[in-house]
């Protein structure tokens, strides 16, 4: 870990000037993933601001029959909220599949959305990296590649985003609110992250003097029919080899709408809006469900190890569809799928 | 007289260890005290060409960069390296000299006034090396393993693969019903809790007092002395508390090497705590590339064995065990033929973990027994009954117990295998398939050379004391337990002193041979005390005792009392008293003969229940009984923790736990225990624990086996064995993941 400064601001507008000002510099909130980054020298930032004071720790209605959630809200509060497991169930047990309870307690939603690969290249200063270090390669495409991206990856970086919450939030529409210093701006959560392209060192949109002060949640739920499920190689604590996020609004034995999220195979929280309208009108039925897998997957590529993620991702994907529509959703204290 | 041996006693450092008052190396502290970092090689292979260290140097805070350019001296001779449990070759000599044998190497130290500020200076120093080809793949070296030989006599290299017996090929081809399968076990590490640290104090006149995360204190004690040339008595080395080691403590690590270079360098106390990643770059469990074949009559009988195995090891030294010979042990078999290779790769040396090599050969002959079973349409269990054998078949010697039909009975009863249906895929809850396996666990029981010295006090009170070590075992409890036992006290009365290299000698604690033979010790100098107390009684004028024999009379209740007749009795304090002694001090030594007329084992039976998710292939394991037959339980408590943890680790070996290496950087990349994987609370759920009764008065007085290793053994193939049985799939490589299902 280098040496670095550290300063505690208390209000938003004292945060972006204190990220806008050079030198390079980090906002911590929960720490459960910058400290350990900068403990493998992955992370050298010269500032450290500190944000855990600053008033983003409410979860609000937001007017439109939505939920503002502060970016300080810990990823605990937000799983246990009743309004969050009575309106939005799919977030809660999204969040609760992921890390443990002494991580949760820590975590910000906020850092949730921001936290880094689990690539173990990426993890490591010893070996090469394009998203740590920009043009330095990538050993990971035909190194140990087992956890990596099936979808959305390009020749410089398959790492994944490691979020089973941003997952949720991507099939629910969320909203991020980010404050910089030109003011607010509002971004959908689908393009929040971004893909890796040619600059797999830049994980997100946001800019670099920017701040998330809120996640705003649409008025739609899906608390009916909904799922989160999440395979990994152990029944607990462990980044998703694949996880599916699903959410069906139901017209009677019909799929009015449907949304579907993928975590643990792409640069971001993967959804694919035109095989989601593949059911727009149609039955649950396993055969739909495995057309939109199909079609989710239709361009997938595998590198060797991780080849197994795409057949894994179909068979997930019509599981967590028929969790969904049989409103059985993978409970995450019971590891049995449903 | 047992009031205390063979109960649920708690830990005796129970209470120290969860409020945090039992203190570890790393948290020793001394006036002064300067704290280290190493710096890791990058490379796998090759020569240290420069190491800038200027940068590091101007970090304020830093005290000194120590590289194989500037340390203190260090002995030359491989002899001074060598350890009492080192393997042949020449041992790994850290900051020696600019040779880089494996990734993660210590190449040098940092050494600062806070730990904070060594950590980062680390990260400064820079290093440039001149980079030759490495090779981490075991199966692209294994061509290139060289076999070992096996000597006619056994003690040139007790590891060896045992003789052939009979003439297994013609066996083989001659036999009713064949099986062959090729096994493989990845390289697993041990990941104990507590970090790898040494904290040496630098004490007048040069002297070390060195608090290190050790399995055997006097282990280190003398490769300290040997390799810095120090005397024996400037050493002194203690490891009061040991957070889990599983057999990566039991040889010396580098880092109290470096952690003495470094004091003597400085002249004051320097503390080293190993990273996570950097105990990546200790010992491992071999990877083992394994084929078997057996040979079987049609009524189920086994007519011939071989057992071929393939271990890793590093460049420098020939770490293995008898891997192969335990399937021609554990089941009757007329012809049986083993072969071991070893393949170098440019690696640490390999080590003993957990019962090491019965843990991955028993997983490999286990599943092959099972595939044999159903090959063979016979009952798991009927197999291996028919194929029990009631001798040692490699020395031809009878068991001195072998409860093992009992362990097959109970466990068998207690898990309901006669509900099995054998077909596989025929067992289903719902969309899971259920899967039933089961497996035969083995280990020895093995006895040590050890001296014990009790100091009885006329108040009653005890201390005992051994330079043995507690790894997390329950030394201290049942130390105090055989001891309060023997000496007729109140267990709140005896003092254990362990862990420290000034004490009586005690090998490394390992190989489950410290429960048997640190308690027959204490008997051993117990009976000593008593017969001194004897002495004492029979001074007294009109003695109760006047003309007992030693053996006549016993400690009980504080008295010296007749065992024919209790209202004879003199009272430990009379005694004492009289003889106007303040207190009895014995030590005494006690030897084993290990080729005594029977042959010592311990047994397991392991039953497993997994439910597969037919869809998706997520196995589950939901029940495990584990049926041991180890002679005479000592404490059921922390004998039922040390079989859960054995049961809990085999959950870990079959499903999750391997160490992933990359190739190309010789380098390995999930060097920490969120990315190696180990069985977390959901991985867990119905363990059964059952301890079989094995009364044994052949091994040793006490009837005490011993059962660190037994719990893991077989553990791995009772559920690799249940996943064949749900799903109708065989995979024969750990761990079984959820694309292995998949193939």
């Amino acid at each position: 870990m280098n040496r670095f400064s550290y300063v505690r601001v208390a209000s938003v507008a004292e945060a972006v000037r204190e990220i806008a000002s050079a030198p390079p510099a980090r906002f911590i909130a929960g720490g459960t993933n910058l400290v350990d980054l900068m403990k493998y020298n992955v992370e050298r930032p010269e500032r450290v601001i500190d944000i855990t004071r600053l008033p983003l720790t409410a979860i609000e209605e937001t007017g439109e029959g939505g939920l503002r959630i502060g970016a300080l809200v810990t990823n605990t509060e937000a799983a246990y909220d009743p309004r969050i497991e009575s309106r939005y169930p799919l977030l809660s047990s999204a969040i609760l599949a992921g890390a443990s309870p002494q991580l949760r307690n820590a975590a910000s939603v906020g850092g949730n959305l921001l936290q880094r690969t689990r690539c173990y290249y990426f993890y490591d200063v010893a070996t090469l990296c394009n998203k740590r270090e920009p043009g330095s390669g990538c050993p990971a495409i035909d190194g140990i590649n087992r956890i990596h991206a099936i979808l959305g990856a390009s020749p410089h970086c398959i790492a994944t985003h490691p979020s089973d919450m941003c997952v949720a939030l991507a099939a629910l529409e969320a909203v991020v609110r980010v404050t910089g210093p030109q003011g607010e701006r509002n971004i959908p959560f689908q393009d929040f992250h971004r893909l890796p392209g040619g600059m797999p060192e830049i994980d997100t949109n946001l800019a670099r003097d920017e701040i998330i002060t809120y996640i705003d949640l649409p008025s739609k739920g899906f608390a009916q029919n909904y799922t989160y499920l999440k395979l990994r190689d152990r029944l607990s604590y462990a980044f998703a080899l694949v996880s599916v996020a699903a959410a069906l609004e139901m017209d009677g034995e019909q799929i009015k709408e449907a949304r579907l999220a993928l975590g643990g195979v792409a640069h971001k929280p993967w959804r694919d809006i035109a095989a989601e309208a593949l059911l727009r009108g149609r039955e649950p039925s396993a055969k739909n469900f495995a057309a939109v897998a199909s079609k989710v997957l239709a361009d997938a590529k595998g590198y060797g190890s991780n080849d197994f993620k795409i057949d894994l991702a179909r068979r997930a994907i019509v599981r967590a569809l028929s969790q969904a529509a049989a409103r059985t959703p993978q409970s995450q204290t019971d590891k049995r799928i449903t | 007289m047992t009031t205390y041996i063979g109960t649920a006693t708690s830990r005796a450092d129970g209470y120290a260890k969860v409020t945090g008052a039992a203190k570890y190396a790393g948290e020793f502290d001394a006036t002064a005290l300067a704290h280290a970092s190493v710096v890791a090689s990058t490379i796998a292979k090759g020569r240290i060409a420069r190491i800038d260290a200027n940068e590091a140097l101007s970090v304020r805070g830093v005290i000194s960069v120590l590289t194989h350019q500037n340390r203190p001296r260090m002995a030359s001779d491989d002899s001074a390296y060598k350890d009492d449990v080192a393997p042949k070759g020449s041992p790994f000599r850290p900051l020696y000299d600019d040779q880089i044998w494996f990734s993660g190497q210590p190449v040098a130290l940092v050494v600062a006034e806070e730990a904070e500020i060594a950590r980062f200076a680390a990260s400064l120093v820079r290093v440039d090396y001149n980079q030759q080809a490495h090779v981490t793949h075991l199966y692209r070296q294994r061509e290139t393993a060289f076999a070992l030989e096996s000597p006619t006599d056994p003690s040139q290299n007790p590891f060896a693969p045992p003789r052939p017996r009979g003439a297994a090929e013609p066996a083989l081809a001659a036999a009713e019903m064949r099986h062959s399968g090729e096994y493989y076990v990845p390289i697993q590490h041990h990941n104990p809790m507590e970090l790898y640290a040494s904290t040496v104090i630098f004490e007048s006149g040069g002297k070390l007092k060195i608090y290190d995360k050790t399995q055997g204190v006097q282990n280190v004690q003398r490769y300290v002395c040997s390799v810095l040339g120090m005397e024996s008595d400037d050493v002194r080395v203690l490891s009061p508390y040991v957070g889990g080691a599983f057999g990566s403590g039991l040889r010396p690590q580098y880092e109290v090497v470096l952690a003495a270079l470094a004091a003597r360098a400085l002249k004051r106390s320097v503390r080293l705590v190993l990273t996570r990643r950097q105990m990546y770059g200790l010992g491992y469990r071999p990877a083992m590339i394994q084929q078997i074949e057996l040979g079987a009559n049609a009524s189920g009988t086994l007519d011939a064995i071989t057992h071929e195995a393939i271990t890793v090891t590093s460049q420098y030294e020939d770490f293995h065990r008898q891997e192969t010979g335990w399937s021609g042990l554990l089941y009757k078999c007329a012809n049986a033929r083993y072969a071991h290779k070893l393949a170098r790769l440019d690696l640490p040396t390999s080590c003993d973990m957990r019962a090491p090599s019965a843990a991955t050969a028993v997983y490999a002959l286990e599943c092959a027994m099972d595939e044999l079973a159903v090959a063979l349409k016979l009952d798991p269990i009927e197999l291996r009954l028919r194929c029990y054998s009631d001798r040692d078949q490699h020395s031809d010697r009878p068991y001195s117990s072998k409860s093992l039909r009992d362990c097959y009975r109970q466990g068998a009863e207690a898990f309901g295998w006669d509900q099995r249906n054998s077909e596989p895929r025929s067992m289903r809850d719902g969309a899971e398939l259920v899967g039933w396996g089961m497996a035969t666990g083995i280990w020895e029981a093995l006895q040590v050379p050890i001296t014990v010295r009790i100091v009885l006090t006329a108040n009653g009170h005890a201390e005992v004391s051994c330079a043995t070590s507690d790894i997390g075992t329950g030394t201290y409890t049942i130390m105090a337990q055989v001891a309060a036992d023997m000496l007729g006290l109140p267990i709140e009365n005896i003092t254990i002193q362990l862990g420290d290299s000034t004490l009586p000698q005690s090998p490394v604690e390992g190989g489950s041979w410290i429960a048997a033979s640190v308690s027959n010790g204490i008997a051993t100098t117990s009976k000593a005390v008593r017969e001194e107390l004897l002495r004492l009684a029979q001074q007294m004028p009109n003695s109760p005792l006047a003309h007992a024999t030693p053996a006549e009379v016993m400690l009980a209740d504080g008295k010296l009392v007749s065992k024919r007749d209790g209202s004879r009795a003199v009272s430990i304090a009379e005694a004492m008293q009289h003889g106007g002694v303040e207190r009895i001090n014995q030590e005494r030594s006690t030897t084993f003969e290990h080729a005594g007329p029977h042959a010592h084992n311990t047994h397991s039976a392991i039953f497993a229940e997994v439910k597969v998710d037919e869809q998706i292939g997520v196995i589950r394991v939901t029940r495990v009984v584990s049926a041991v037959a180890a002679g005479r339980i000592l404490n059921t408590k922390t004998a039922s923790s040390q079989i859960m943890g054995g049961v809990v680790w085999g959950i870990g070996m079959a499903l999750h736990e391997e160490t992933l290496i990359d190739h190309k950087f010789g380098r390995i990349m999930n060097a920490n225990i969120a990315e190696y994987h180990v069985p977390v609370n959901a991985d867990v759920q119905d363990v059964k624990v059952i301890f079989v009764d094995e009364p044994d008065d052949a091994i040793n007085p006490l009837g005490i086996k011993g059962l660190g290793e037994i719990g893991i053994v077989g553990v791995a193939s009772a559920i690799a064995n249940a996943v064949y049985h749900a799903t109708g799939k065989r995979v024969r490589d750990l761990p079984i993941t959820v694309d292995k299902l998949q193939r």
